[in-house]
């Protein structure tokens, strides 16, 4: 193989399928993606996060891939967790069933989040991972200083099975430095706004870096919820906030465009969602999945509405926070008012057309996709959304 | 005349070529069991890429789409090379699992579909013969 890219001798030796074929073509794909995007060599990772784990989006392709790389004993050689699930009837349950099999006979942790750092898989700040799913590789990057391309499903299975990635992209320092600057001049103070911000700069910038100021999230759970809207509606992978984010100070170099958000765009956003209840038939919490205090904040709200929903809530949240909210008796609280928390799934990647027609929800990222989907879609903020719920 | 890129995959192919003069998405975009293009986008919809010299700018959509390739190879629906202009992580990945030859860095402007050409992948070589065609 002629290549520009640096690779140890053991290196070489899998390259050569010397340690059989599932290593060999793994260490191919990051050969190659090396290749592709100028890394000089092959960097260990710290723990791997797979995408390719819902039936709807891998269907028999993805598992026909996996059953043969298992057959060819492939193993991950680093932590690793899963991507969100799908749900969906008898049969596509089963399928579904069949790819988390196949991933656990790889060594991988069945849980099946797009928040692994609410649990599982929590990197600190500096160490090189390779992360799938957009709005956990954005959360990594820029809330916990973690560095990760945002790697698809394949290329994540096979720096796990190697235990390193391609020494390119968000790996060095020269790629993490902002390359616009966004002057924050509307009101952002809720969830919501966080979202409407997040879907808004999606649009607007591609796949930059941006640099923003003006903003003060008091939780870290806007943080999460701005960065996915910036991953879903565009291609950010990396952001920083001026006094908050951990590598904000010396990521402005040069002298940058700036660009300004007035309340306008975030209003407009937000109007671009606003379906009447009438479409509504499902409210969705938890897209990221939800921490254990936003499920604490639901239950508190269902608690003051006082009488049960008419439209059915569902909570998505990873394994570990509704192991918390069910012993914390939040599951029994939210139940009581028509909610369910469900673990380990998603409902973006599920096949549910057909069963709903609108869905109400918090997320800027579900209302890309729901809308994208050809659902009716109603943003707001939970404590809204369960107030004027029917 | 040779165009001169870069291997990708190694191997040799001959055969037609199927050129898209836009970015192609595997998934939604290629039927696996049938190797026909559904691409809505797609300048080459409706057509079929099975044991065809495929070429195209550039792959888009899901990395899904890497396991699409891989289908289309079991299904005997795969392209027997695949040429683009420029290399990124869903095709790549899809051709080395599938072991489909592939090329990049081939300015596909100057291709034309139905005409024959031998791929040269180990070379990162595409051979078109003297007249075109």
């Amino acid at each position: 193989m002629v290549n520009g890219m640096y690779l140890t001798k053991e290196e070489e030796l899998i390259l050569a399928g010397e340690y059989g074929y599932a290593l060999q073509k793994a260490m191919e794909i990051l050969v190659a993606l090396g290749e592709i995007y100028g890394a000089d060599r092959l960097i260990p990772i710290k723990s791997a996060q797979i995408a390719g784990v819902s039936y709807k989006n891998i269907g028999e392709a993805g598992i026909e891939f996996l059953r043969d790389f298992v057959n060819a004993g492939a193993k991950v050689s680093v932590y690793t967790t899963l991507n969100p699930a799908g749900i969906g009837d008898d049969e596509f349950m089963e399928k579904q069933a069949e790819v988390l099999n196949l991933y656990r006979e790889m060594g991988i942790e069945i849980t099946a989040t797009c928040t692994p750092y609410y649990g599982a898989n929590l990197p600190k700040f500096g160490d090189h991972i390779a992360w799938s799913e957009s709005s956990a590789v954005i959360f990594a990057n820029s809330v916990i200083g973690a560095r990760t391309n945002r790697e698809g499903g394949p290329s994540s299975l096979a720096s796990a099975i190697v235990g390193k990635t391609p020494n390119y992209g968000l790996h060095l320092d020269e790629n993490r430095k902002a390359t616009v600057i966004v002057d924050i001049r509307a009101k952002v103070k809720t969830f919501v706004d966080y979202a409407a911000l997040g879907y808004h700069l999606g649009r607007a910038l591609g796949n930059d870096v941006p640099y923003l100021k003006g903003i003060k999230p008091e939780k870290t759970e806007f943080l999460k919820e701005m960065g996915a809207a910036m991953a879903a509606s565009g291609s950010i992978a990396l952001y920083h906030v001026e006094g908050e984010t951990p590598e904000y100070r010396g990521a402005i170099d040069d002298k940058l465009e700036t660009i300004t958000v007035e309340d306008g765009d975030i209003k407009s956003v937000k109007e671009q969602f606003s379906d009447g209840w009438d479409g509504i038939d499902m409210i969705l919490i938890g897209c990221p999945h939800t921490s254990l205090q936003e499920v604490k904040e639901i239950a508190g709200l269902l608690r003051m509405r006082g009488r049960p929903l008419k439209v059915p809530l569902f909570i998505t949240a990873s394994r570990a926070v509704k192991a918390l909210a069910d012993a914390l008796g939040y599951t029994e609280t939210i139940e009581r008012y028509n909610g369910r928390i469900i673990a380990d799934s998603c409902f973006v990647v599920s096949p549910i057309k057909g069963w709903y027609r609108g869905i109400a929800t918090n997320s800027g990222k579900s209302a890309f996709y729901f809308r994208s989907f050809g659902f009716n879609v109603r943003l707001d903020d939970a404590e809204n959304l369960i107030k004027e719920a029917p | 005349m040779k165009l001169k890129g870069r291997k990708i995959v190694g191997g040799n192919a001959e055969g037609e070529l199927i050129v898209s003069q836009k970015p192609l998405s595997f998934l939604g975009g290629v039927d696996p069991e049938t190797g026909i293009v559904t691409d809505a986008e797609s300048d080459i919809r409706g057509r079929s890429i099975a044991g065809k010299i495929l070429a195209f700018p550039r792959g888009k959509g899901s990395t899904v789409g890497s396991y699409v390739i891989y289908a289309l190879k079991k299904n005997g629906k795969a392209p027997k090379a695949i040429i683009v202009g420029e290399a990124e992580t869903i095709v790549a990945t899809g051709a080395i699992i599938s072991g489909i030859p592939m090329v990049d860095g081939i300015d596909v402007t100057k291709l034309r579909s139905g005409v024959r050409v031998k791929v040269d992948a180990d070379r990162g070589e595409v051979e078109i013969p003297k007249s075109g065609e």
